[in-house]
């Protein structure tokens, strides 16, 4: 009884964001199920998981029906031999591969370095390059593994090793600002400077002040810039936007730029390796998802790119303030940006009064667990606690500030943030503060539902569109179904079973 | 390095979990990297599992990788001896620990002084082993670890075991996470009461370790699936004098040969315990009756194998394949009690190759012992079976290829865990599979009906032109005769037809062609 006393202190809720870190005893997916996602989107592209019987069974059971489909990846299973070196990594590498190359001719090969592979030390990016060579076509390393990463940060990893590939842009000679006027080429280096900037503050804020809005450059007057109006979207720089999204909702969320006058000039990744948007000094990026910090860092720091820090477009709030932000960069007055947002919101009002007031606490698996609570609080809904495998603050900063002024707007009281969470600690706080949707892996789900906790799986929020102002409605989807559920047996008098 | 798409048996740590969390109140501590832990959703989502699965990861992150584990692994298994107060923790070793190799011995005992709960590292090694080899040695080694403590304890231990007075018997290897086991141990249940013969102790599902010591306490052991429980069974013959059964029930002729073997040892052992004769006579007289009144009334399998709709199973073709215990029992049962015609009876339990070879030997054409599912796919193209009888992968190949199947064995998807009663053993277990097997073939009347009148089916798929040969031509009347001709078998009489012209240098197919070809393959 004491413990469940200091456990229900433990959770009072605070008036700023407070980070915390646990033992990192939870449950989450192996990195490598980035893989089911990618191969579908990269359809030119071959994945060859580097690993064990433990690695392939994982996929397999976690993809399900997918691998009869004949899919685009493999494992290439290391054996007992292969461990202790008595077989030739590269030479084994270099057959598996001749012989994807043979059936299937993929455009790119990624191999998927796992923590078998870290462990015996096999040098893949040392060998990749010998291998394509031999083969003639890309090998690309990403080293997704469960010592460093957590599920969607897979997708990180091969991004950010795609990004070495991506071909170099080249600043037009037409467009250069550099001769014509020099205040615009100030605005852009306050724009290169935006992120820093929001970090700086973020860092400062996060003790103490309000956060302010980080757009006090001088591009934020549209008038100064009249070469960025929609009429002209030639002399604006490319965007290339970064995060593998189906294609769909890439596409809504560049037709939703579009309307704003901002041409998206490519993505990372596209539809098909070979399409990869060119990449270098002027080009400006901006991630999708929060869990891909090691690609903006890559973008940044080895492609030279300018990186975009904004919320991420996730719930109509979440996608507004991603226009908005992307406007402000590019100095674009957004147009009916507010018109926008307001009716999809009217037209969640449905759902809006099931969830209104209820709690929610996140156990943590996947790195959107930010951007969905700022968009569920914003909904009117109560969290109690975000968990999040990692949880970088310099790129999350602008979802971050977005979370503090939602909660402020909503006047409710700011959730703790949990890194690296214990689950075992989380179900005892689970079981004093009962809420009223506890968002979890597969591995708790049912365990919880028996005991009359409700439940959503977050690993549907990795798989289902979440994106941009017309899939909002699919997270309210998600998110009200148990309750819904509930609704249709509340009178039934069997919620708890053990 | 091996290219593999998937895989029929899981690794190593998977049957060590499946063992630990069958167990009630022991919990598995994996030392592991993040995510490995997957086991908790295989069992939280496939079997439904209301409680949350006693199994955690010690992480092996890069902390680990750069300085050892140190005090975490032992700081986590008296963590989860405060928490949880198990009777027993099992330190489970995968594959990125066993090249680690750091000394997990050493943390147990470590961990040994400071908890209440027994503390074991499980002993398979991950690279020679798969999931069920695993799960059979860990089973072994939690029992013969708890035996042990108790002889240690008592030295005397092996005199003073008291047998039950009634025959009672231990059933060995009930796994969470198996093909139909929660059914298939209700109907063994079912079957013993029946006989008059207790059940000592089921494990490990649902049993607990602290009963472990009473097992010898049964008269024998039951091991109904050879692939967990067999070493078990065979520590408790060697270190307790203690005979098992290792046939499996399932088929009415194996489940006749299952109660008889137990009447007869169950005599065997009585006479040793000096009953009386009349007893004697009376159970034997018994058993035989029994066995009957269940094989011709209860189970309706006899009679259906008699009746005419399963006259028009005789002769069809058949594959089957899936673990040994399974796919030997269907391939017998096809054979034996249906008349199908089994062209290839397989498995993927390689160190059960002998024992399968020897089991379906004169029931079936070939053997094919692999662990690659495309041998399996290609069998599969190769034979055209009527109906195959297999894993969730040959039902997919099924759907590609057009060919019914009904799932034997695992590996298995949710909808193989199905709430209703549905045991493979036993005498319930005939009929659930005599049902199986019947609506795994499309046939009867409507394979008539279908004949007569052309099929149901509208498709004009013969457009579609698989064959390369490009000579042969197909005139209009042929076209429609072939069309009348169900959907399911089209395909394969187009093919046959083909190569009878070809063989007989026909260029043009009519419908006599075809008669012709159909007649030359009958013949």
């Amino acid at each position: 009884m004491s413990n469940l006393s200091t456990n229900l202190s433990e959770v009072a809720l605070t008036e700023t964001l407070k980070f915390e870190c646990e033992t990192g005893n939870y449950h989450t997916f192996c990195p490598i199920s980035c893989v089911s996602w990618l191969y579908q989107k990269i359809s030119d592209s071959f994945f060859l998981v580097i690993g064990t019987k433990t690695c392939g069974y994982f996929l397999q059971n976690a993809l399900g029906v997918m691998i009869f489909a004949e899919p685009r990846y493999a494992m290439a299973e290391l054996e007992e031999g292969d461990i202790s070196a008595q077989l030739h990594d590269l030479d084994e590498l270099k057959r598996l591969c001749l012989q994807i190359q043979q059936d299937r001719n993929p455009s790119v090969i990624v191999w998927i370095g796992t923590c078998t592979t870290e462990i015996i030390k096999m040098d893949l990016e040392g060998m990749a390059p010998k291998i394509e060579e031999l083969i003639g076509s890309p090998v690309i390393v990403a080293r997704a593994n469960g010592l460093d990463y957590a599920f969607t940060q897979g997708e990180d990893t091969v991004l950010a090793a795609m990004a070495h590939r991506c071909p170099e842009y080249k600043i037009p000679n037409s467009t250069q600002p550099t001769n014509k006027k020099s205040p615009e080429l100030d605005s852009w280096n306050n724009v290169s400077n935006l992120f820093e900037e929001t970090l700086n503050k973020f860092n400062l804020i996060t003790t103490e002040q309000q956060i302010e809005s980080p757009s006090q450059s001088p591009s934020q007057s549209p008038s100064q810039s009249p070469s960025q109006s929609p009429s002209q979207p030639l002399s604006q720089p490319p965007l290339v936007l970064f995060g593998s999204l189906p294609n769909t909702v890439a596409q809504q969320l560049t037709r939703e730029l579009e309307n704003q006058g901002i041409l998206v000039s490519g993505w990372l990744p596209e539809a098909r390796y070979e399409e990869l948007p060119a990449l270098g000094p002027g080009v400006f990026v901006c991630g999708v998802h929060p869990f891909l910090s090691r690609t903006a860092t890559t973008l940044m720091r080895r492609r030279k790119c300018q990186l975009i820090g904004a919320p991420f477009p996730i719930g109509p709030d979440g996608t507004r303030a991603w226009v908005e932000k992307i406007c402000q960069v590019f100095g674009v007055q957004p147009k009916n940006l507010e018109q926008r947002e307001s009716t999809i919101w009217e037209s969640l009002k449905d759902y809006l009064t099931l969830v209104k007031s209820k709690s929610v606490f996140f156990m943590g698996d996947n790195l959107l667990e930010i951007s969905l609570a700022r968009f569920l609080i914003r909904c009117g809904m109560i969290v109690y606690e975000i968990g999040i495998p990692y949880m970088d603050k310099r790129f999350q900063a602008s979802e971050l500030s977005l979370l503090e002024k939602t909660c402020n707007d909503m006047k409710v009281a700011m959730p703790r943030i949990v890194e690296k969470p214990d689950n075992y600690n989380q179900i005892q706080r689970i079981r004093a503060l009962q809420p009223d949707l506890v968002i979890t892996g597969l591995a708790h789900s049912n365990p919880l539902e028996a005991r009359g906790i409700t439940t959503k799986w977050s690993v549907e929020f990795t798989f289902a569109q979440i994106h941009g102002f017309t899939n909002a409605r699919d997270i309210l989807e998600l998110v009200t179904r148990p309750l819904r559920r509930n609704t249709h047996l509340k009178d039934l008098g069997w919620s708890k079973l053990v | 390095m091996k290219l593999a798409y998937w895989m029929y048996a899981g690794p190593a740590h998977i049957g060590t979990l499946r063992v630990a969390s069958s167990f009630k109140n022991v919990h598995a501590i994996m030392h592991a990297p993040l995510g490995d832990d997957y086991f908790n959703v295989m069992r939280s989502m496939l079997e439904r599992e209301r409680d949350f699965t006693p199994v955690t990861a010690s992480i092996v992150d890069r902390h680990v990788l750069a300085r050892g584990s140190q005090e975490k692994v032992v700081e986590n298994i008296t963590r989860k001896d405060q928490q949880e107060k198990p009777d027993l923790i099992l330190l489970t070793p995968t594959c990125t620990s066993s090249i680690l190799q750091e000394d997990l011995q050493n943390f147990v005992e470590r961990a040994t002084r400071n908890t209440n709960s027994d503390i074991l590292l499980a002993d398979v090694n991950h690279y020679r082993v798969n999931e069920f080899q695993a799960a059979d040695r860990t089973l072994e080694q939690i029992v013969a670890f708890y035996l042990e403590k108790e002889y240690k304890s008592n030295r005397s231990f092996s005199e003073t075991i008291q047998k039950t007075t009634q025959p009672s018997v231990n059933i060995l290897g009930i796994f969470t996470l198996g093909f139909h086991h929660h059914h298939d141990c209700r109907e063994i249940y079912r079957v013993l009461k029946d006989l008059g013969i207790q059940i000592n102790q089921i494990i490990p599902e649902g049993g607990l370790i602290k009963n472990l010591k009473r097992l010898p306490n049964a008269w024998f052991n039951i091991v109904p699936y050879r692939e967990i429980g067999l070493m078990t069974a065979k520590y408790l013959e060697k270190q307790f004098n203690m005979p098992y059964i290792g046939t499996t029930p399932m088929g009415l002729v194996e489940t006749a040969s299952w109660i008889r073997q137990i009447c007869n040892l169950v005599l065997k052992l009585s006479s040793e315990l000096q009953t009386s004769q009349l007893e004697k006579t009376h159970r034997i007289y018994s058993c035989e009756k029994y066995i009957d009144q269940q094989t011709r009334f209860v189970s309706q399998a006899a009679w259906f194998s008699r009746s005419i709709d399963c006259q028009n199973l005789t002769g069809k073709k058949a594959l089957v394949f899936g673990d040994a215990t399974h796919s030997a029992a269907m391939t017998k049962i096809l054979v034996r009690e249906m008349g199908i015609n089994v062209c290839c009876a397989g498995t993927y339990c390689q160190q059960d190759a002998d024992w399968f070879r020897e089991q379906v030997q004169g029931f079936c054409d070939q053997v094919l012992i692999t662990e690659d599912h495309t041998k399996v796919g290609n069998m599969i193209a190769q034979i055209e079976p009527a109906a195959i009888f297999g894993t969730q992968m040959e039902r997919h190949v099924g759907k590609r290829l057009d060919i019914p199947c009904g799932v034997i064995s695992a590996p298995i998807h949710i909808q193989n865990f199905p709430l209703s009663y549905r045991p493979f053993l036993g005498y319930e277990g005939t009929n659930q599979i005599a049902d199986l097997v019947y609506n795994s073939f499309t046939l009867g009347m409507e394979d008539h009906l279908l004949e007569i009148f052309g099929g149901h089916d509208v498709k004009t798929v013969i457009t579609k032109n698989l064959s390369t040969d490009q000579n042969l031509i197909w005139d209009q009347s042929a076209v429609t005769e072939l069309q009348k001709i169900p959907g399911f078998v089209r395909k394969r009489i187009k093919r046959n037809t083909e190569k009878y012209a070809r063989t007989k240098n026909i260029k043009e197919i009519t419908v006599e062609v075809m008669y012709a070809a159909k007649e030359a393959l009958a013949g």
